[in-house]
C-alpha cells in the first residue's frame, strides 16, 4: 500500500495544516462549507416551512358546527322522512348546502335507546360509498344512490351495493318546539356512534383504526356552540 | 548532421485551382460594402452568431437535435414528442383560459359560461383545453406502451422510465384538479367522489382528503386550492420533469426496435472464424 491510503489523523495539527492548533479536528475549509450549507438550509426553510404550514393549516383548524333550525316539530312524521335543505359549509353559496332526511324517533324501527339527541332521526344524504347524494324513495322505503347503486334501508343501514357503512347521522334536539340539527357523526353497522369520517371508510372491525378521525372533529354534540 | 533514414514522405496535397482559392485581401484594403440585399440575407446569421458567440448554444442545439438514431426507427417513436406537444397545447390554452377564469365558488361557473358563450373564440380555446387533456392522457399511455413493448425501459434507461411514471401521475393529478374548475354539477360531484376515493387509502387517506379539500368539508378554499395546484404548482413540475426526461433521451439515445438485427461486418465474421 502506498502512503496515499494511510488513514489520516483526525487532528489538523498532525496533518501539517498551516495554522492548526492543538485538538482541532475540523479544518477551516470544512467548517466554512458546513456553515454555508446550514445557512442555505435555514434560508430555504424560512420560506418552505411557512408555505407548507399555510397549505396544511386547514387540516388542523378547529371546526365548530352550529345548531341550525330545521323547522317546527310538527313538520316531521314518524313513518316518513322529510327532506330538509341544510347548510353544510358557510360562504360558498349553493355548493355549501346539503340535504338531511329527518323523521321522528319510531320505536318500531329504531333499535338504539332514545336519548337527548335522537328524538328526531336526521340522516345525511351523503352516500357512504363515495359521497354522492342519496335520495329517499318512500314507495320502496329505501335510500338509493344514483352514482353506483348503493341502497340503504329505512334506518340508513346498507341494504345493497358498494357502501361500506350506514348513512351518517346528525344530532338533533328540540328547543322551544323547534327541531335543531347539530354536528354530524358516523355509525358502524350496529349504529354505534363514531367521530365523523369521510365516505368510503368502513368502521366495522379495524376500520375505525385504519381510518382515524380528525382531531378537530369529534362526535361529542356538546363541542358545538349554541 | 545525422543521416535521415530512408523513408517515404507523403506528397504535399495538390494545391486547389486559383479560382477556388482567392488571393487573401491585402491589409488595409477596403472591404466591398454589402448590398442591402446581402446585408438583409446576412442579418439572421449575424444575430444567431452574436448569441452563439456569447452562449455556445449551437453546440447544445446540435447535441439535442442532430442525434444518431438506430435503423428501424418508426412512427411509434413520435409518441413522446406528441405527448409533449399535447402538454404545450394545454399550457398555452390554459394560460389564455386563466385570463377569463375566476376561481371563486360563486364566480367560477359564471366565468366559464362567459368563456364558452361570449368571449371571442372562447368556446374553441376551452374545447382545445378540455379535449386536449384527454388526448394527452391517451398519448401518455400510448407512449408508455411503446416504451414497454419495445423494451426501451431497460438498462440504462430505467431512470427515464421512473421519471415517465412520475409524469404519468402528475398528468393524472392535472386531470383530477382540472375537472373541478368548470364548477358545474358534474365537476362538483366528480370531485367529491374523487376525493373520497383518495380517502379510502388506509391511515393516510383521511389526512389526504383534508389536505385536498383544505378542511373536513368541500369548502370555500377547495376550488382555489385545486386551481393553484392545477395552474401553478404542477405545470412547473411537469415542465421540469419533461426537461430531465428529454435530457436523458438525448444522452442515452433511443433504442432500436426489438425486431432490428445487428448488421455484422462480413470481414469481421471471417476473422472470428
Amino acid at each position: 500500500m502506498s502512503d496515499k491510503h494511510q488513514t489520516k489523523s483526525k487532528y489538523t495539527s498532525d496533518r501539517q495544516i498551516p495554522g492548526a492548533f492543538e485538538g482541532e479536528t475540523v479544518t477551516r475549509r470544512r467548517f466554512m462549507t458546513t456553515t454555508t450549507h446550514v445557512a442555505g438550509a435555514v434560508a430555504a426553510s424560512a420560506f418552505l416551512l411557512p408555505a407548507l404550514g399555510f397549505a396544511l393549516g386547514p387540516v388542523f383548524e378547529q371546526h365548530i358546527e352550529k345548531w341550525q333550525d330545521i323547522g317546527p316539530e310538527g313538520d316531521f312524521g314518524a313513518d316518513d322522512y322529510t327532506p330538509k335543505t341544510i347548510q353544510v359549509t358557510d360562504g360558498i353559496g349553493e355548493a355549501g348546502r346539503g340535504t338531511a332526511y329527518v323523521r321522528k324517533y319510531n320505536p318500531q324501527v329504531d333499535s338504539q335507546p332514545i336519548d337527548e339527541y335522537n328524538h328526531y332521526i336526521a340522516i345525511s344524504s351523503s352516500c357512504m360509498h363515495l359521497g354522492c347524494p342519496v335520495q329517499y324513495v318512500p314507495a320502496a322505503e329505501r335510500f338509493i344512490c344514483p352514482c353506483h347503486g348503493g341502497v340503504y334501508n329505512v334506518e340508513g343501514k346498507v341494504a345493497g351495493g358498494p357502501p361500506v357503512r350506514p348513512l351518517d347521522r346528525y344530532y338533533t334536539r328540540v328547543r322551544h318546539g323547534r327541531v335543531q340539527l347539530g354536528p354530524k357523526y358516523s355509525v358502524n353497522s350496529n349504529l354505534d356512534k363514531f367521530s365523523p369520517r369521510d365516505p368510503g371508510e368502513p368502521l366495522d372491525g379495524i376500520g375505525q383504526y385504519l381510518y382515524p378521525s380528525r382531531p378537530t372533529l369529534r362526535k361529542d354534540p356538546n363541542q358545538s356552540n349554541q | 548532421m545525422p543521416k535521415l533514414p530512408n523513408i517515404k514522405l507523403p506528397k504535399p496535397p495538390v494545391p486547389p485551382p486559383p479560382a477556388l482559392n482567392p488571393a487573401p485581401k491585402r491589409p488595409g484594403a477596403k472591404k466591398p460594402k454589402p448590398s442591402p440585399v446581402e446585408a438583409a440575407q446576412g442579418a439572421g446569421t449575424h444575430a444567431v452568431g452574436w448569441i452563439d458567440e456569447r452562449t455556445s448554444l449551437s453546440g447544445a442545439a446540435r447535441w439535442m437535435m442532430f442525434r444518431k438514431i438506430p435503423k428501424g426507427t418508426n412512427w411509434f417513436y413520435t409518441l413522446g414528442s406528441a405527448t409533449m406537444f399535447a402538454f404545450l397545447s394545454q399550457a398555452v390554452t390554459g394560460v389564455f383560459l386563466a385570463m377569463y377564469y375566476n376561481p371563486s365558488v360563486t364566480q367560477a361557473y359564471e366565468s366559464v359560461r362567459y368563456i364558452n358563450n361570449e368571449a371571442f373564440l372562447g368556446e374553441f380555446v376551452h374545447g382545445m383545453h378540455k379535449w386536449g387533456s384527454s388526448v394527452m392522457v391517451i398519448l401518455v399511455f400510448l407512449h408508455m406502451a411503446r416504451t414497454f413493448f419495445f423494451g426501451a425501459y431497460k438498462y440504462p434507461r430505467e431512470l427515464n422510465w421512473v421519471i415517465g411514471v412520475a409524469l404519468l401521475i402528475l398528468t393524472m393529478v392535472m386531470s383530477f384538479t382540472g375537472y373541478l374548475l368548470p364548477f358545474d354539477q358534474r365537476s362538483y360531484w366528480a370531485t367529491i367522489v374523487g376525493v373520497n376515493i383518495n380517502g379510502t387509502g388506509p391511515l393516510v387517506g383521511p389526512y389526504l382528503n383534508d389536505f385536498l379539500r383544505a378542511g373536513p368539508f368541500f369548502g370555500a378554499t377547495t376550488l382555489s386550492r385545486f386551481y393553484a395546484i392545477h395552474m401553478m404548482l404542477l405545470p412547473g413540475v411537469i415542465a421540469a420533469l419533461i426537461g430531465a426526461h428529454l435530457y436523458l433521451v438525448a444522452k442515452l439515445g433511443t433504442t432500436a426496435p426489438p425486431w432490428a438485427k445487428a448488421e455484422e461486418d462480413e470481414a469481421l465474421r471471417e476473422e472470428q472464424v
